[in-house]
């Protein structure tokens, strides 16, 4: 049901755009290197056997072709595995406030009532709270995790999605399918799950795209803190927050080369939302 | 009807002033135990038991909860675990750094990002609109932190040109008026507001773009209206609506994330101190922080929610 909306003229129009298309290529690479980084690597960053102190601190060479950190971890091998920690918490988190946030707004656009004044207003006082600010106070009770760091990153974006949701509901529920689908006496979880939802997909998967890619910054500028995911095993934003300790020192590579990727891989995502945004945008049509 | 709708709202603000202090208490009170930080390790059992009761932390929750409620009514938040001042007194001191700092950096990107989104948007496929836009994505896809990162690696590390920490001298209040403090407040507030920046140029332009395409701009242009007049005018004045509310909720944001550019630039506001004390367990301090930063959010939200319907005049009531 999702490809029925991507096929024809959208899937074309998307194409259109030289950026969006370098945005999905880079993306694609991203996502190769990150589902088999053993691959491409020489060194598994997560083995301490493998690592040895002589080898700490070298300049990118040869041998280490982006250098080295102080526990002689390869800069390079430890980022392609960054890349799947911040892939897997950006994409493991999104898809879990769409499932909480999607549900939570079709039931309250649906139902209306007190149902709805309370999530909405959950959904209110936590709106007028910077994301940053509620996920720094979760990770801080709870210390670093990849999981916990999911966890948290879900409580702060299920808003987004339930609020879409809510708002095509409320249209999509007084429109002629509908009322004729309760009218032949659907139940309403019939109504909401099997007709609405297939209905209202499209804002939900562009606001999803772009999600992502925040998703990924909040989780690096958490780690970044020493709040998010632990060195032992790096996510892009760890590697870039234990290459800053030593930035000072001149060891500029042990930062740089992990920041330089996570902003690739956070242009490239954007790339890909601006322009499936633009698209679903009927106020830009002429 | 404009007093009713300005004292529904502050009765709105006082609710959720309410719950928040609820849930940062909460969140405080499951926090875990301070008292093994804060005493030498060679502390006996009756010393801690000593330590909890002066703290007042081995009463119940409810207990615990009236008097934190009776005490943030008189201003009193318990004394820092790690100054031994009172909260307050600590998170205040510190704030006119931050404060500085946001209303700088917003400042900044408003200056900046409003006409470069007015250029992008009248001729959206020129080639410096397509670089302002890619400065924009730029900003919007980078980390705040890594932002900081890179400008102090060529500013103070390669080039040795501006210092990487501190406040600098401070005139009036602010470091902007001394040219020690000028220099430290560079790096700091180009890195807070390069992402707003950006946001900001954004929106302008979308909303810009968005208005020009309206059949009433067409109708101006069509009757003879000056180009200019029409694009700053009209248009700009229509789309600067939304703009608005995107500004004082952003301001929220901006003052969030002192969290992180303080935390690079070591810089002594109340950003830098909650981390700080985040990791040595000070709950005063934490706690303190979270209301007055709350307060201000939802003091922003407020203002922003009456301004709206003295601008816009469909939303009046």
């Amino acid at each position: 049901m999702i490809m029925k909306w991507f096929k024809n003229e959208l899937l074309v129009e998307f194409f259109e755009d030289k950026m969006a298309v370098i945005g999905l290529v880079i993306f694609a690479l991203l996502g190769i290197l990150a589902l088999a980084p053993s691959i491409f690597t020489y060194q598994n960053p997560y083995d301490l056997t493998q690592l040895f102190l002589e080898n700490s601190f070298q300049a990118p060479n040869p041998n280490f072709i982006l250098g080295t950190d102080e526990q002689g971890r390869d800069i390079y091998s430890a980022m392609l595995y960054g890349l799947r920690i911040s892939l897997y918490v950006g994409l493991a988190s999104t898809i879990l406030s769409v499932i909480i946030g999607y549900t939570l707004g079709l039931i309250s656009g649906y139902y209306g009532g007190w149902v709805d004044t309370i999530i909405m207003r959950i959904a209110d006082i936590q709106l007028s709270f910077p994301a940053i600010l509620i996920a720094l106070i979760i990770m801080a009770l709870w210390g670093e995790g990849v999981g916990k760091i999911i966890i948290a990153i879900t409580v702060v974006n299920w808003v987004y999605y339930a609020r879409t949701a809510r708002g095509v509901v409320l249209s999509e529920k007084e429109k002629d399918y509908a009322q004729s689908a309760r009218a032949l006496g659907m139940s309403n979880f019939g109504i909401i799950f099997g007709e609405i939802l297939p209905n209202t997909t499209a804002p939900i998967i562009v606001i999803a795209t772009v999600r992502i890619a925040n998703a990924i910054i909040l989780e690096a500028t958490l780690s970044f803190l020493g709040l998010g995911v632990p060195i032992t095993e790096p996510s892009l934003g760890s590697l870039i927050a234990n290459g800053y300790q030593v930035l000072f020192s001149g060891y500029w590579w042990a930062s740089v080369f992990p920041g330089v990727l996570l902003m690739v891989l956070i242009i490239s995502i954007n790339l890909i939302g601006d322009r499936m945004r633009d698209i679903m945008n009927p106020r830009l049509k002429r | 009807m404009m007093f009713k709708y300005i004292l529904n709202r502050l009765f709105h603000s006082a609710i959720v002033m309410f719950v928040i202090s609820f849930v940062v208490f909460f969140i405080m009170f499951k926090a875990g135990d301070p008292v093994q930080l804060l005493l030498p390790p060679d502390a006996t059992q009756q010393d801690v038991i000593e330590m909890r009761h002066a703290l007042g932390i081995d009463q119940s929750f409810i207990k615990q909860y009236q008097a934190f409620l009776v005490n943030v009514s008189k201003g009193n938040l318990g004394n820092s675990f790690v100054y031994g001042q009172p909260a307050l007194n600590v998170v205040f001191e510190r704030l006119p750094a931050t404060l500085e700092l946001s209303v700088i950096a917003m400042i900044v990107s408003i200056l900046l990002g409003v006409p470069l989104g007015i250029i992008a948007s009248i001729r959206p496929r020129a080639w410096y609109s397509r670089a302002i836009m890619f400065l924009s994505l730029a900003g919007i896809s980078i980390p705040v932190f890594w932002t900081g990162m890179v400008l102090v690696l060529f500013f103070s590390v390669m080039t040795g040109w501006l210092p990487s920490s501190g406040r600098g001298e401070i005139y009036l209040f602010t470091s902007a008026f001394t040219w020690d403090g000028f220099k430290h407040l560079i790096m700091p507030v180009l890195t807070l507001s390069f992402f707003q920046l950006a946001l900001i140029l954004r929106l302008t332009r979308t909303g810009m773009m968005e208005v020009l395409m309206q059949d009433y701009i067409k109708l101006a242009v069509a009757k003879g209206v000056p180009r200019k007049v029409v694009v700053y005018y009209h248009a700009l004045k229509n789309s600067l609506i939304p703009l608005i509310t995107v500004i004082g909720i952003q301001f929220g944001q901006l003052v969030a994330f002192t969290i992180v550019t303080e935390t690079i630039f070591a810089w002594p506001g109340t950003g830098k101190l909650i981390i700080d004390s985040i990791q040595n367990l000070d709950r005063p301090i934490v706690v303190a922080y979270l209301l007055v930063i709350s307060f201000i959010f939802v003091a922003i939200n407020f203002i922003v929610d009456v301004l709206y319907t003295f601008i816009d005049p469909r939303v009046r009531v």
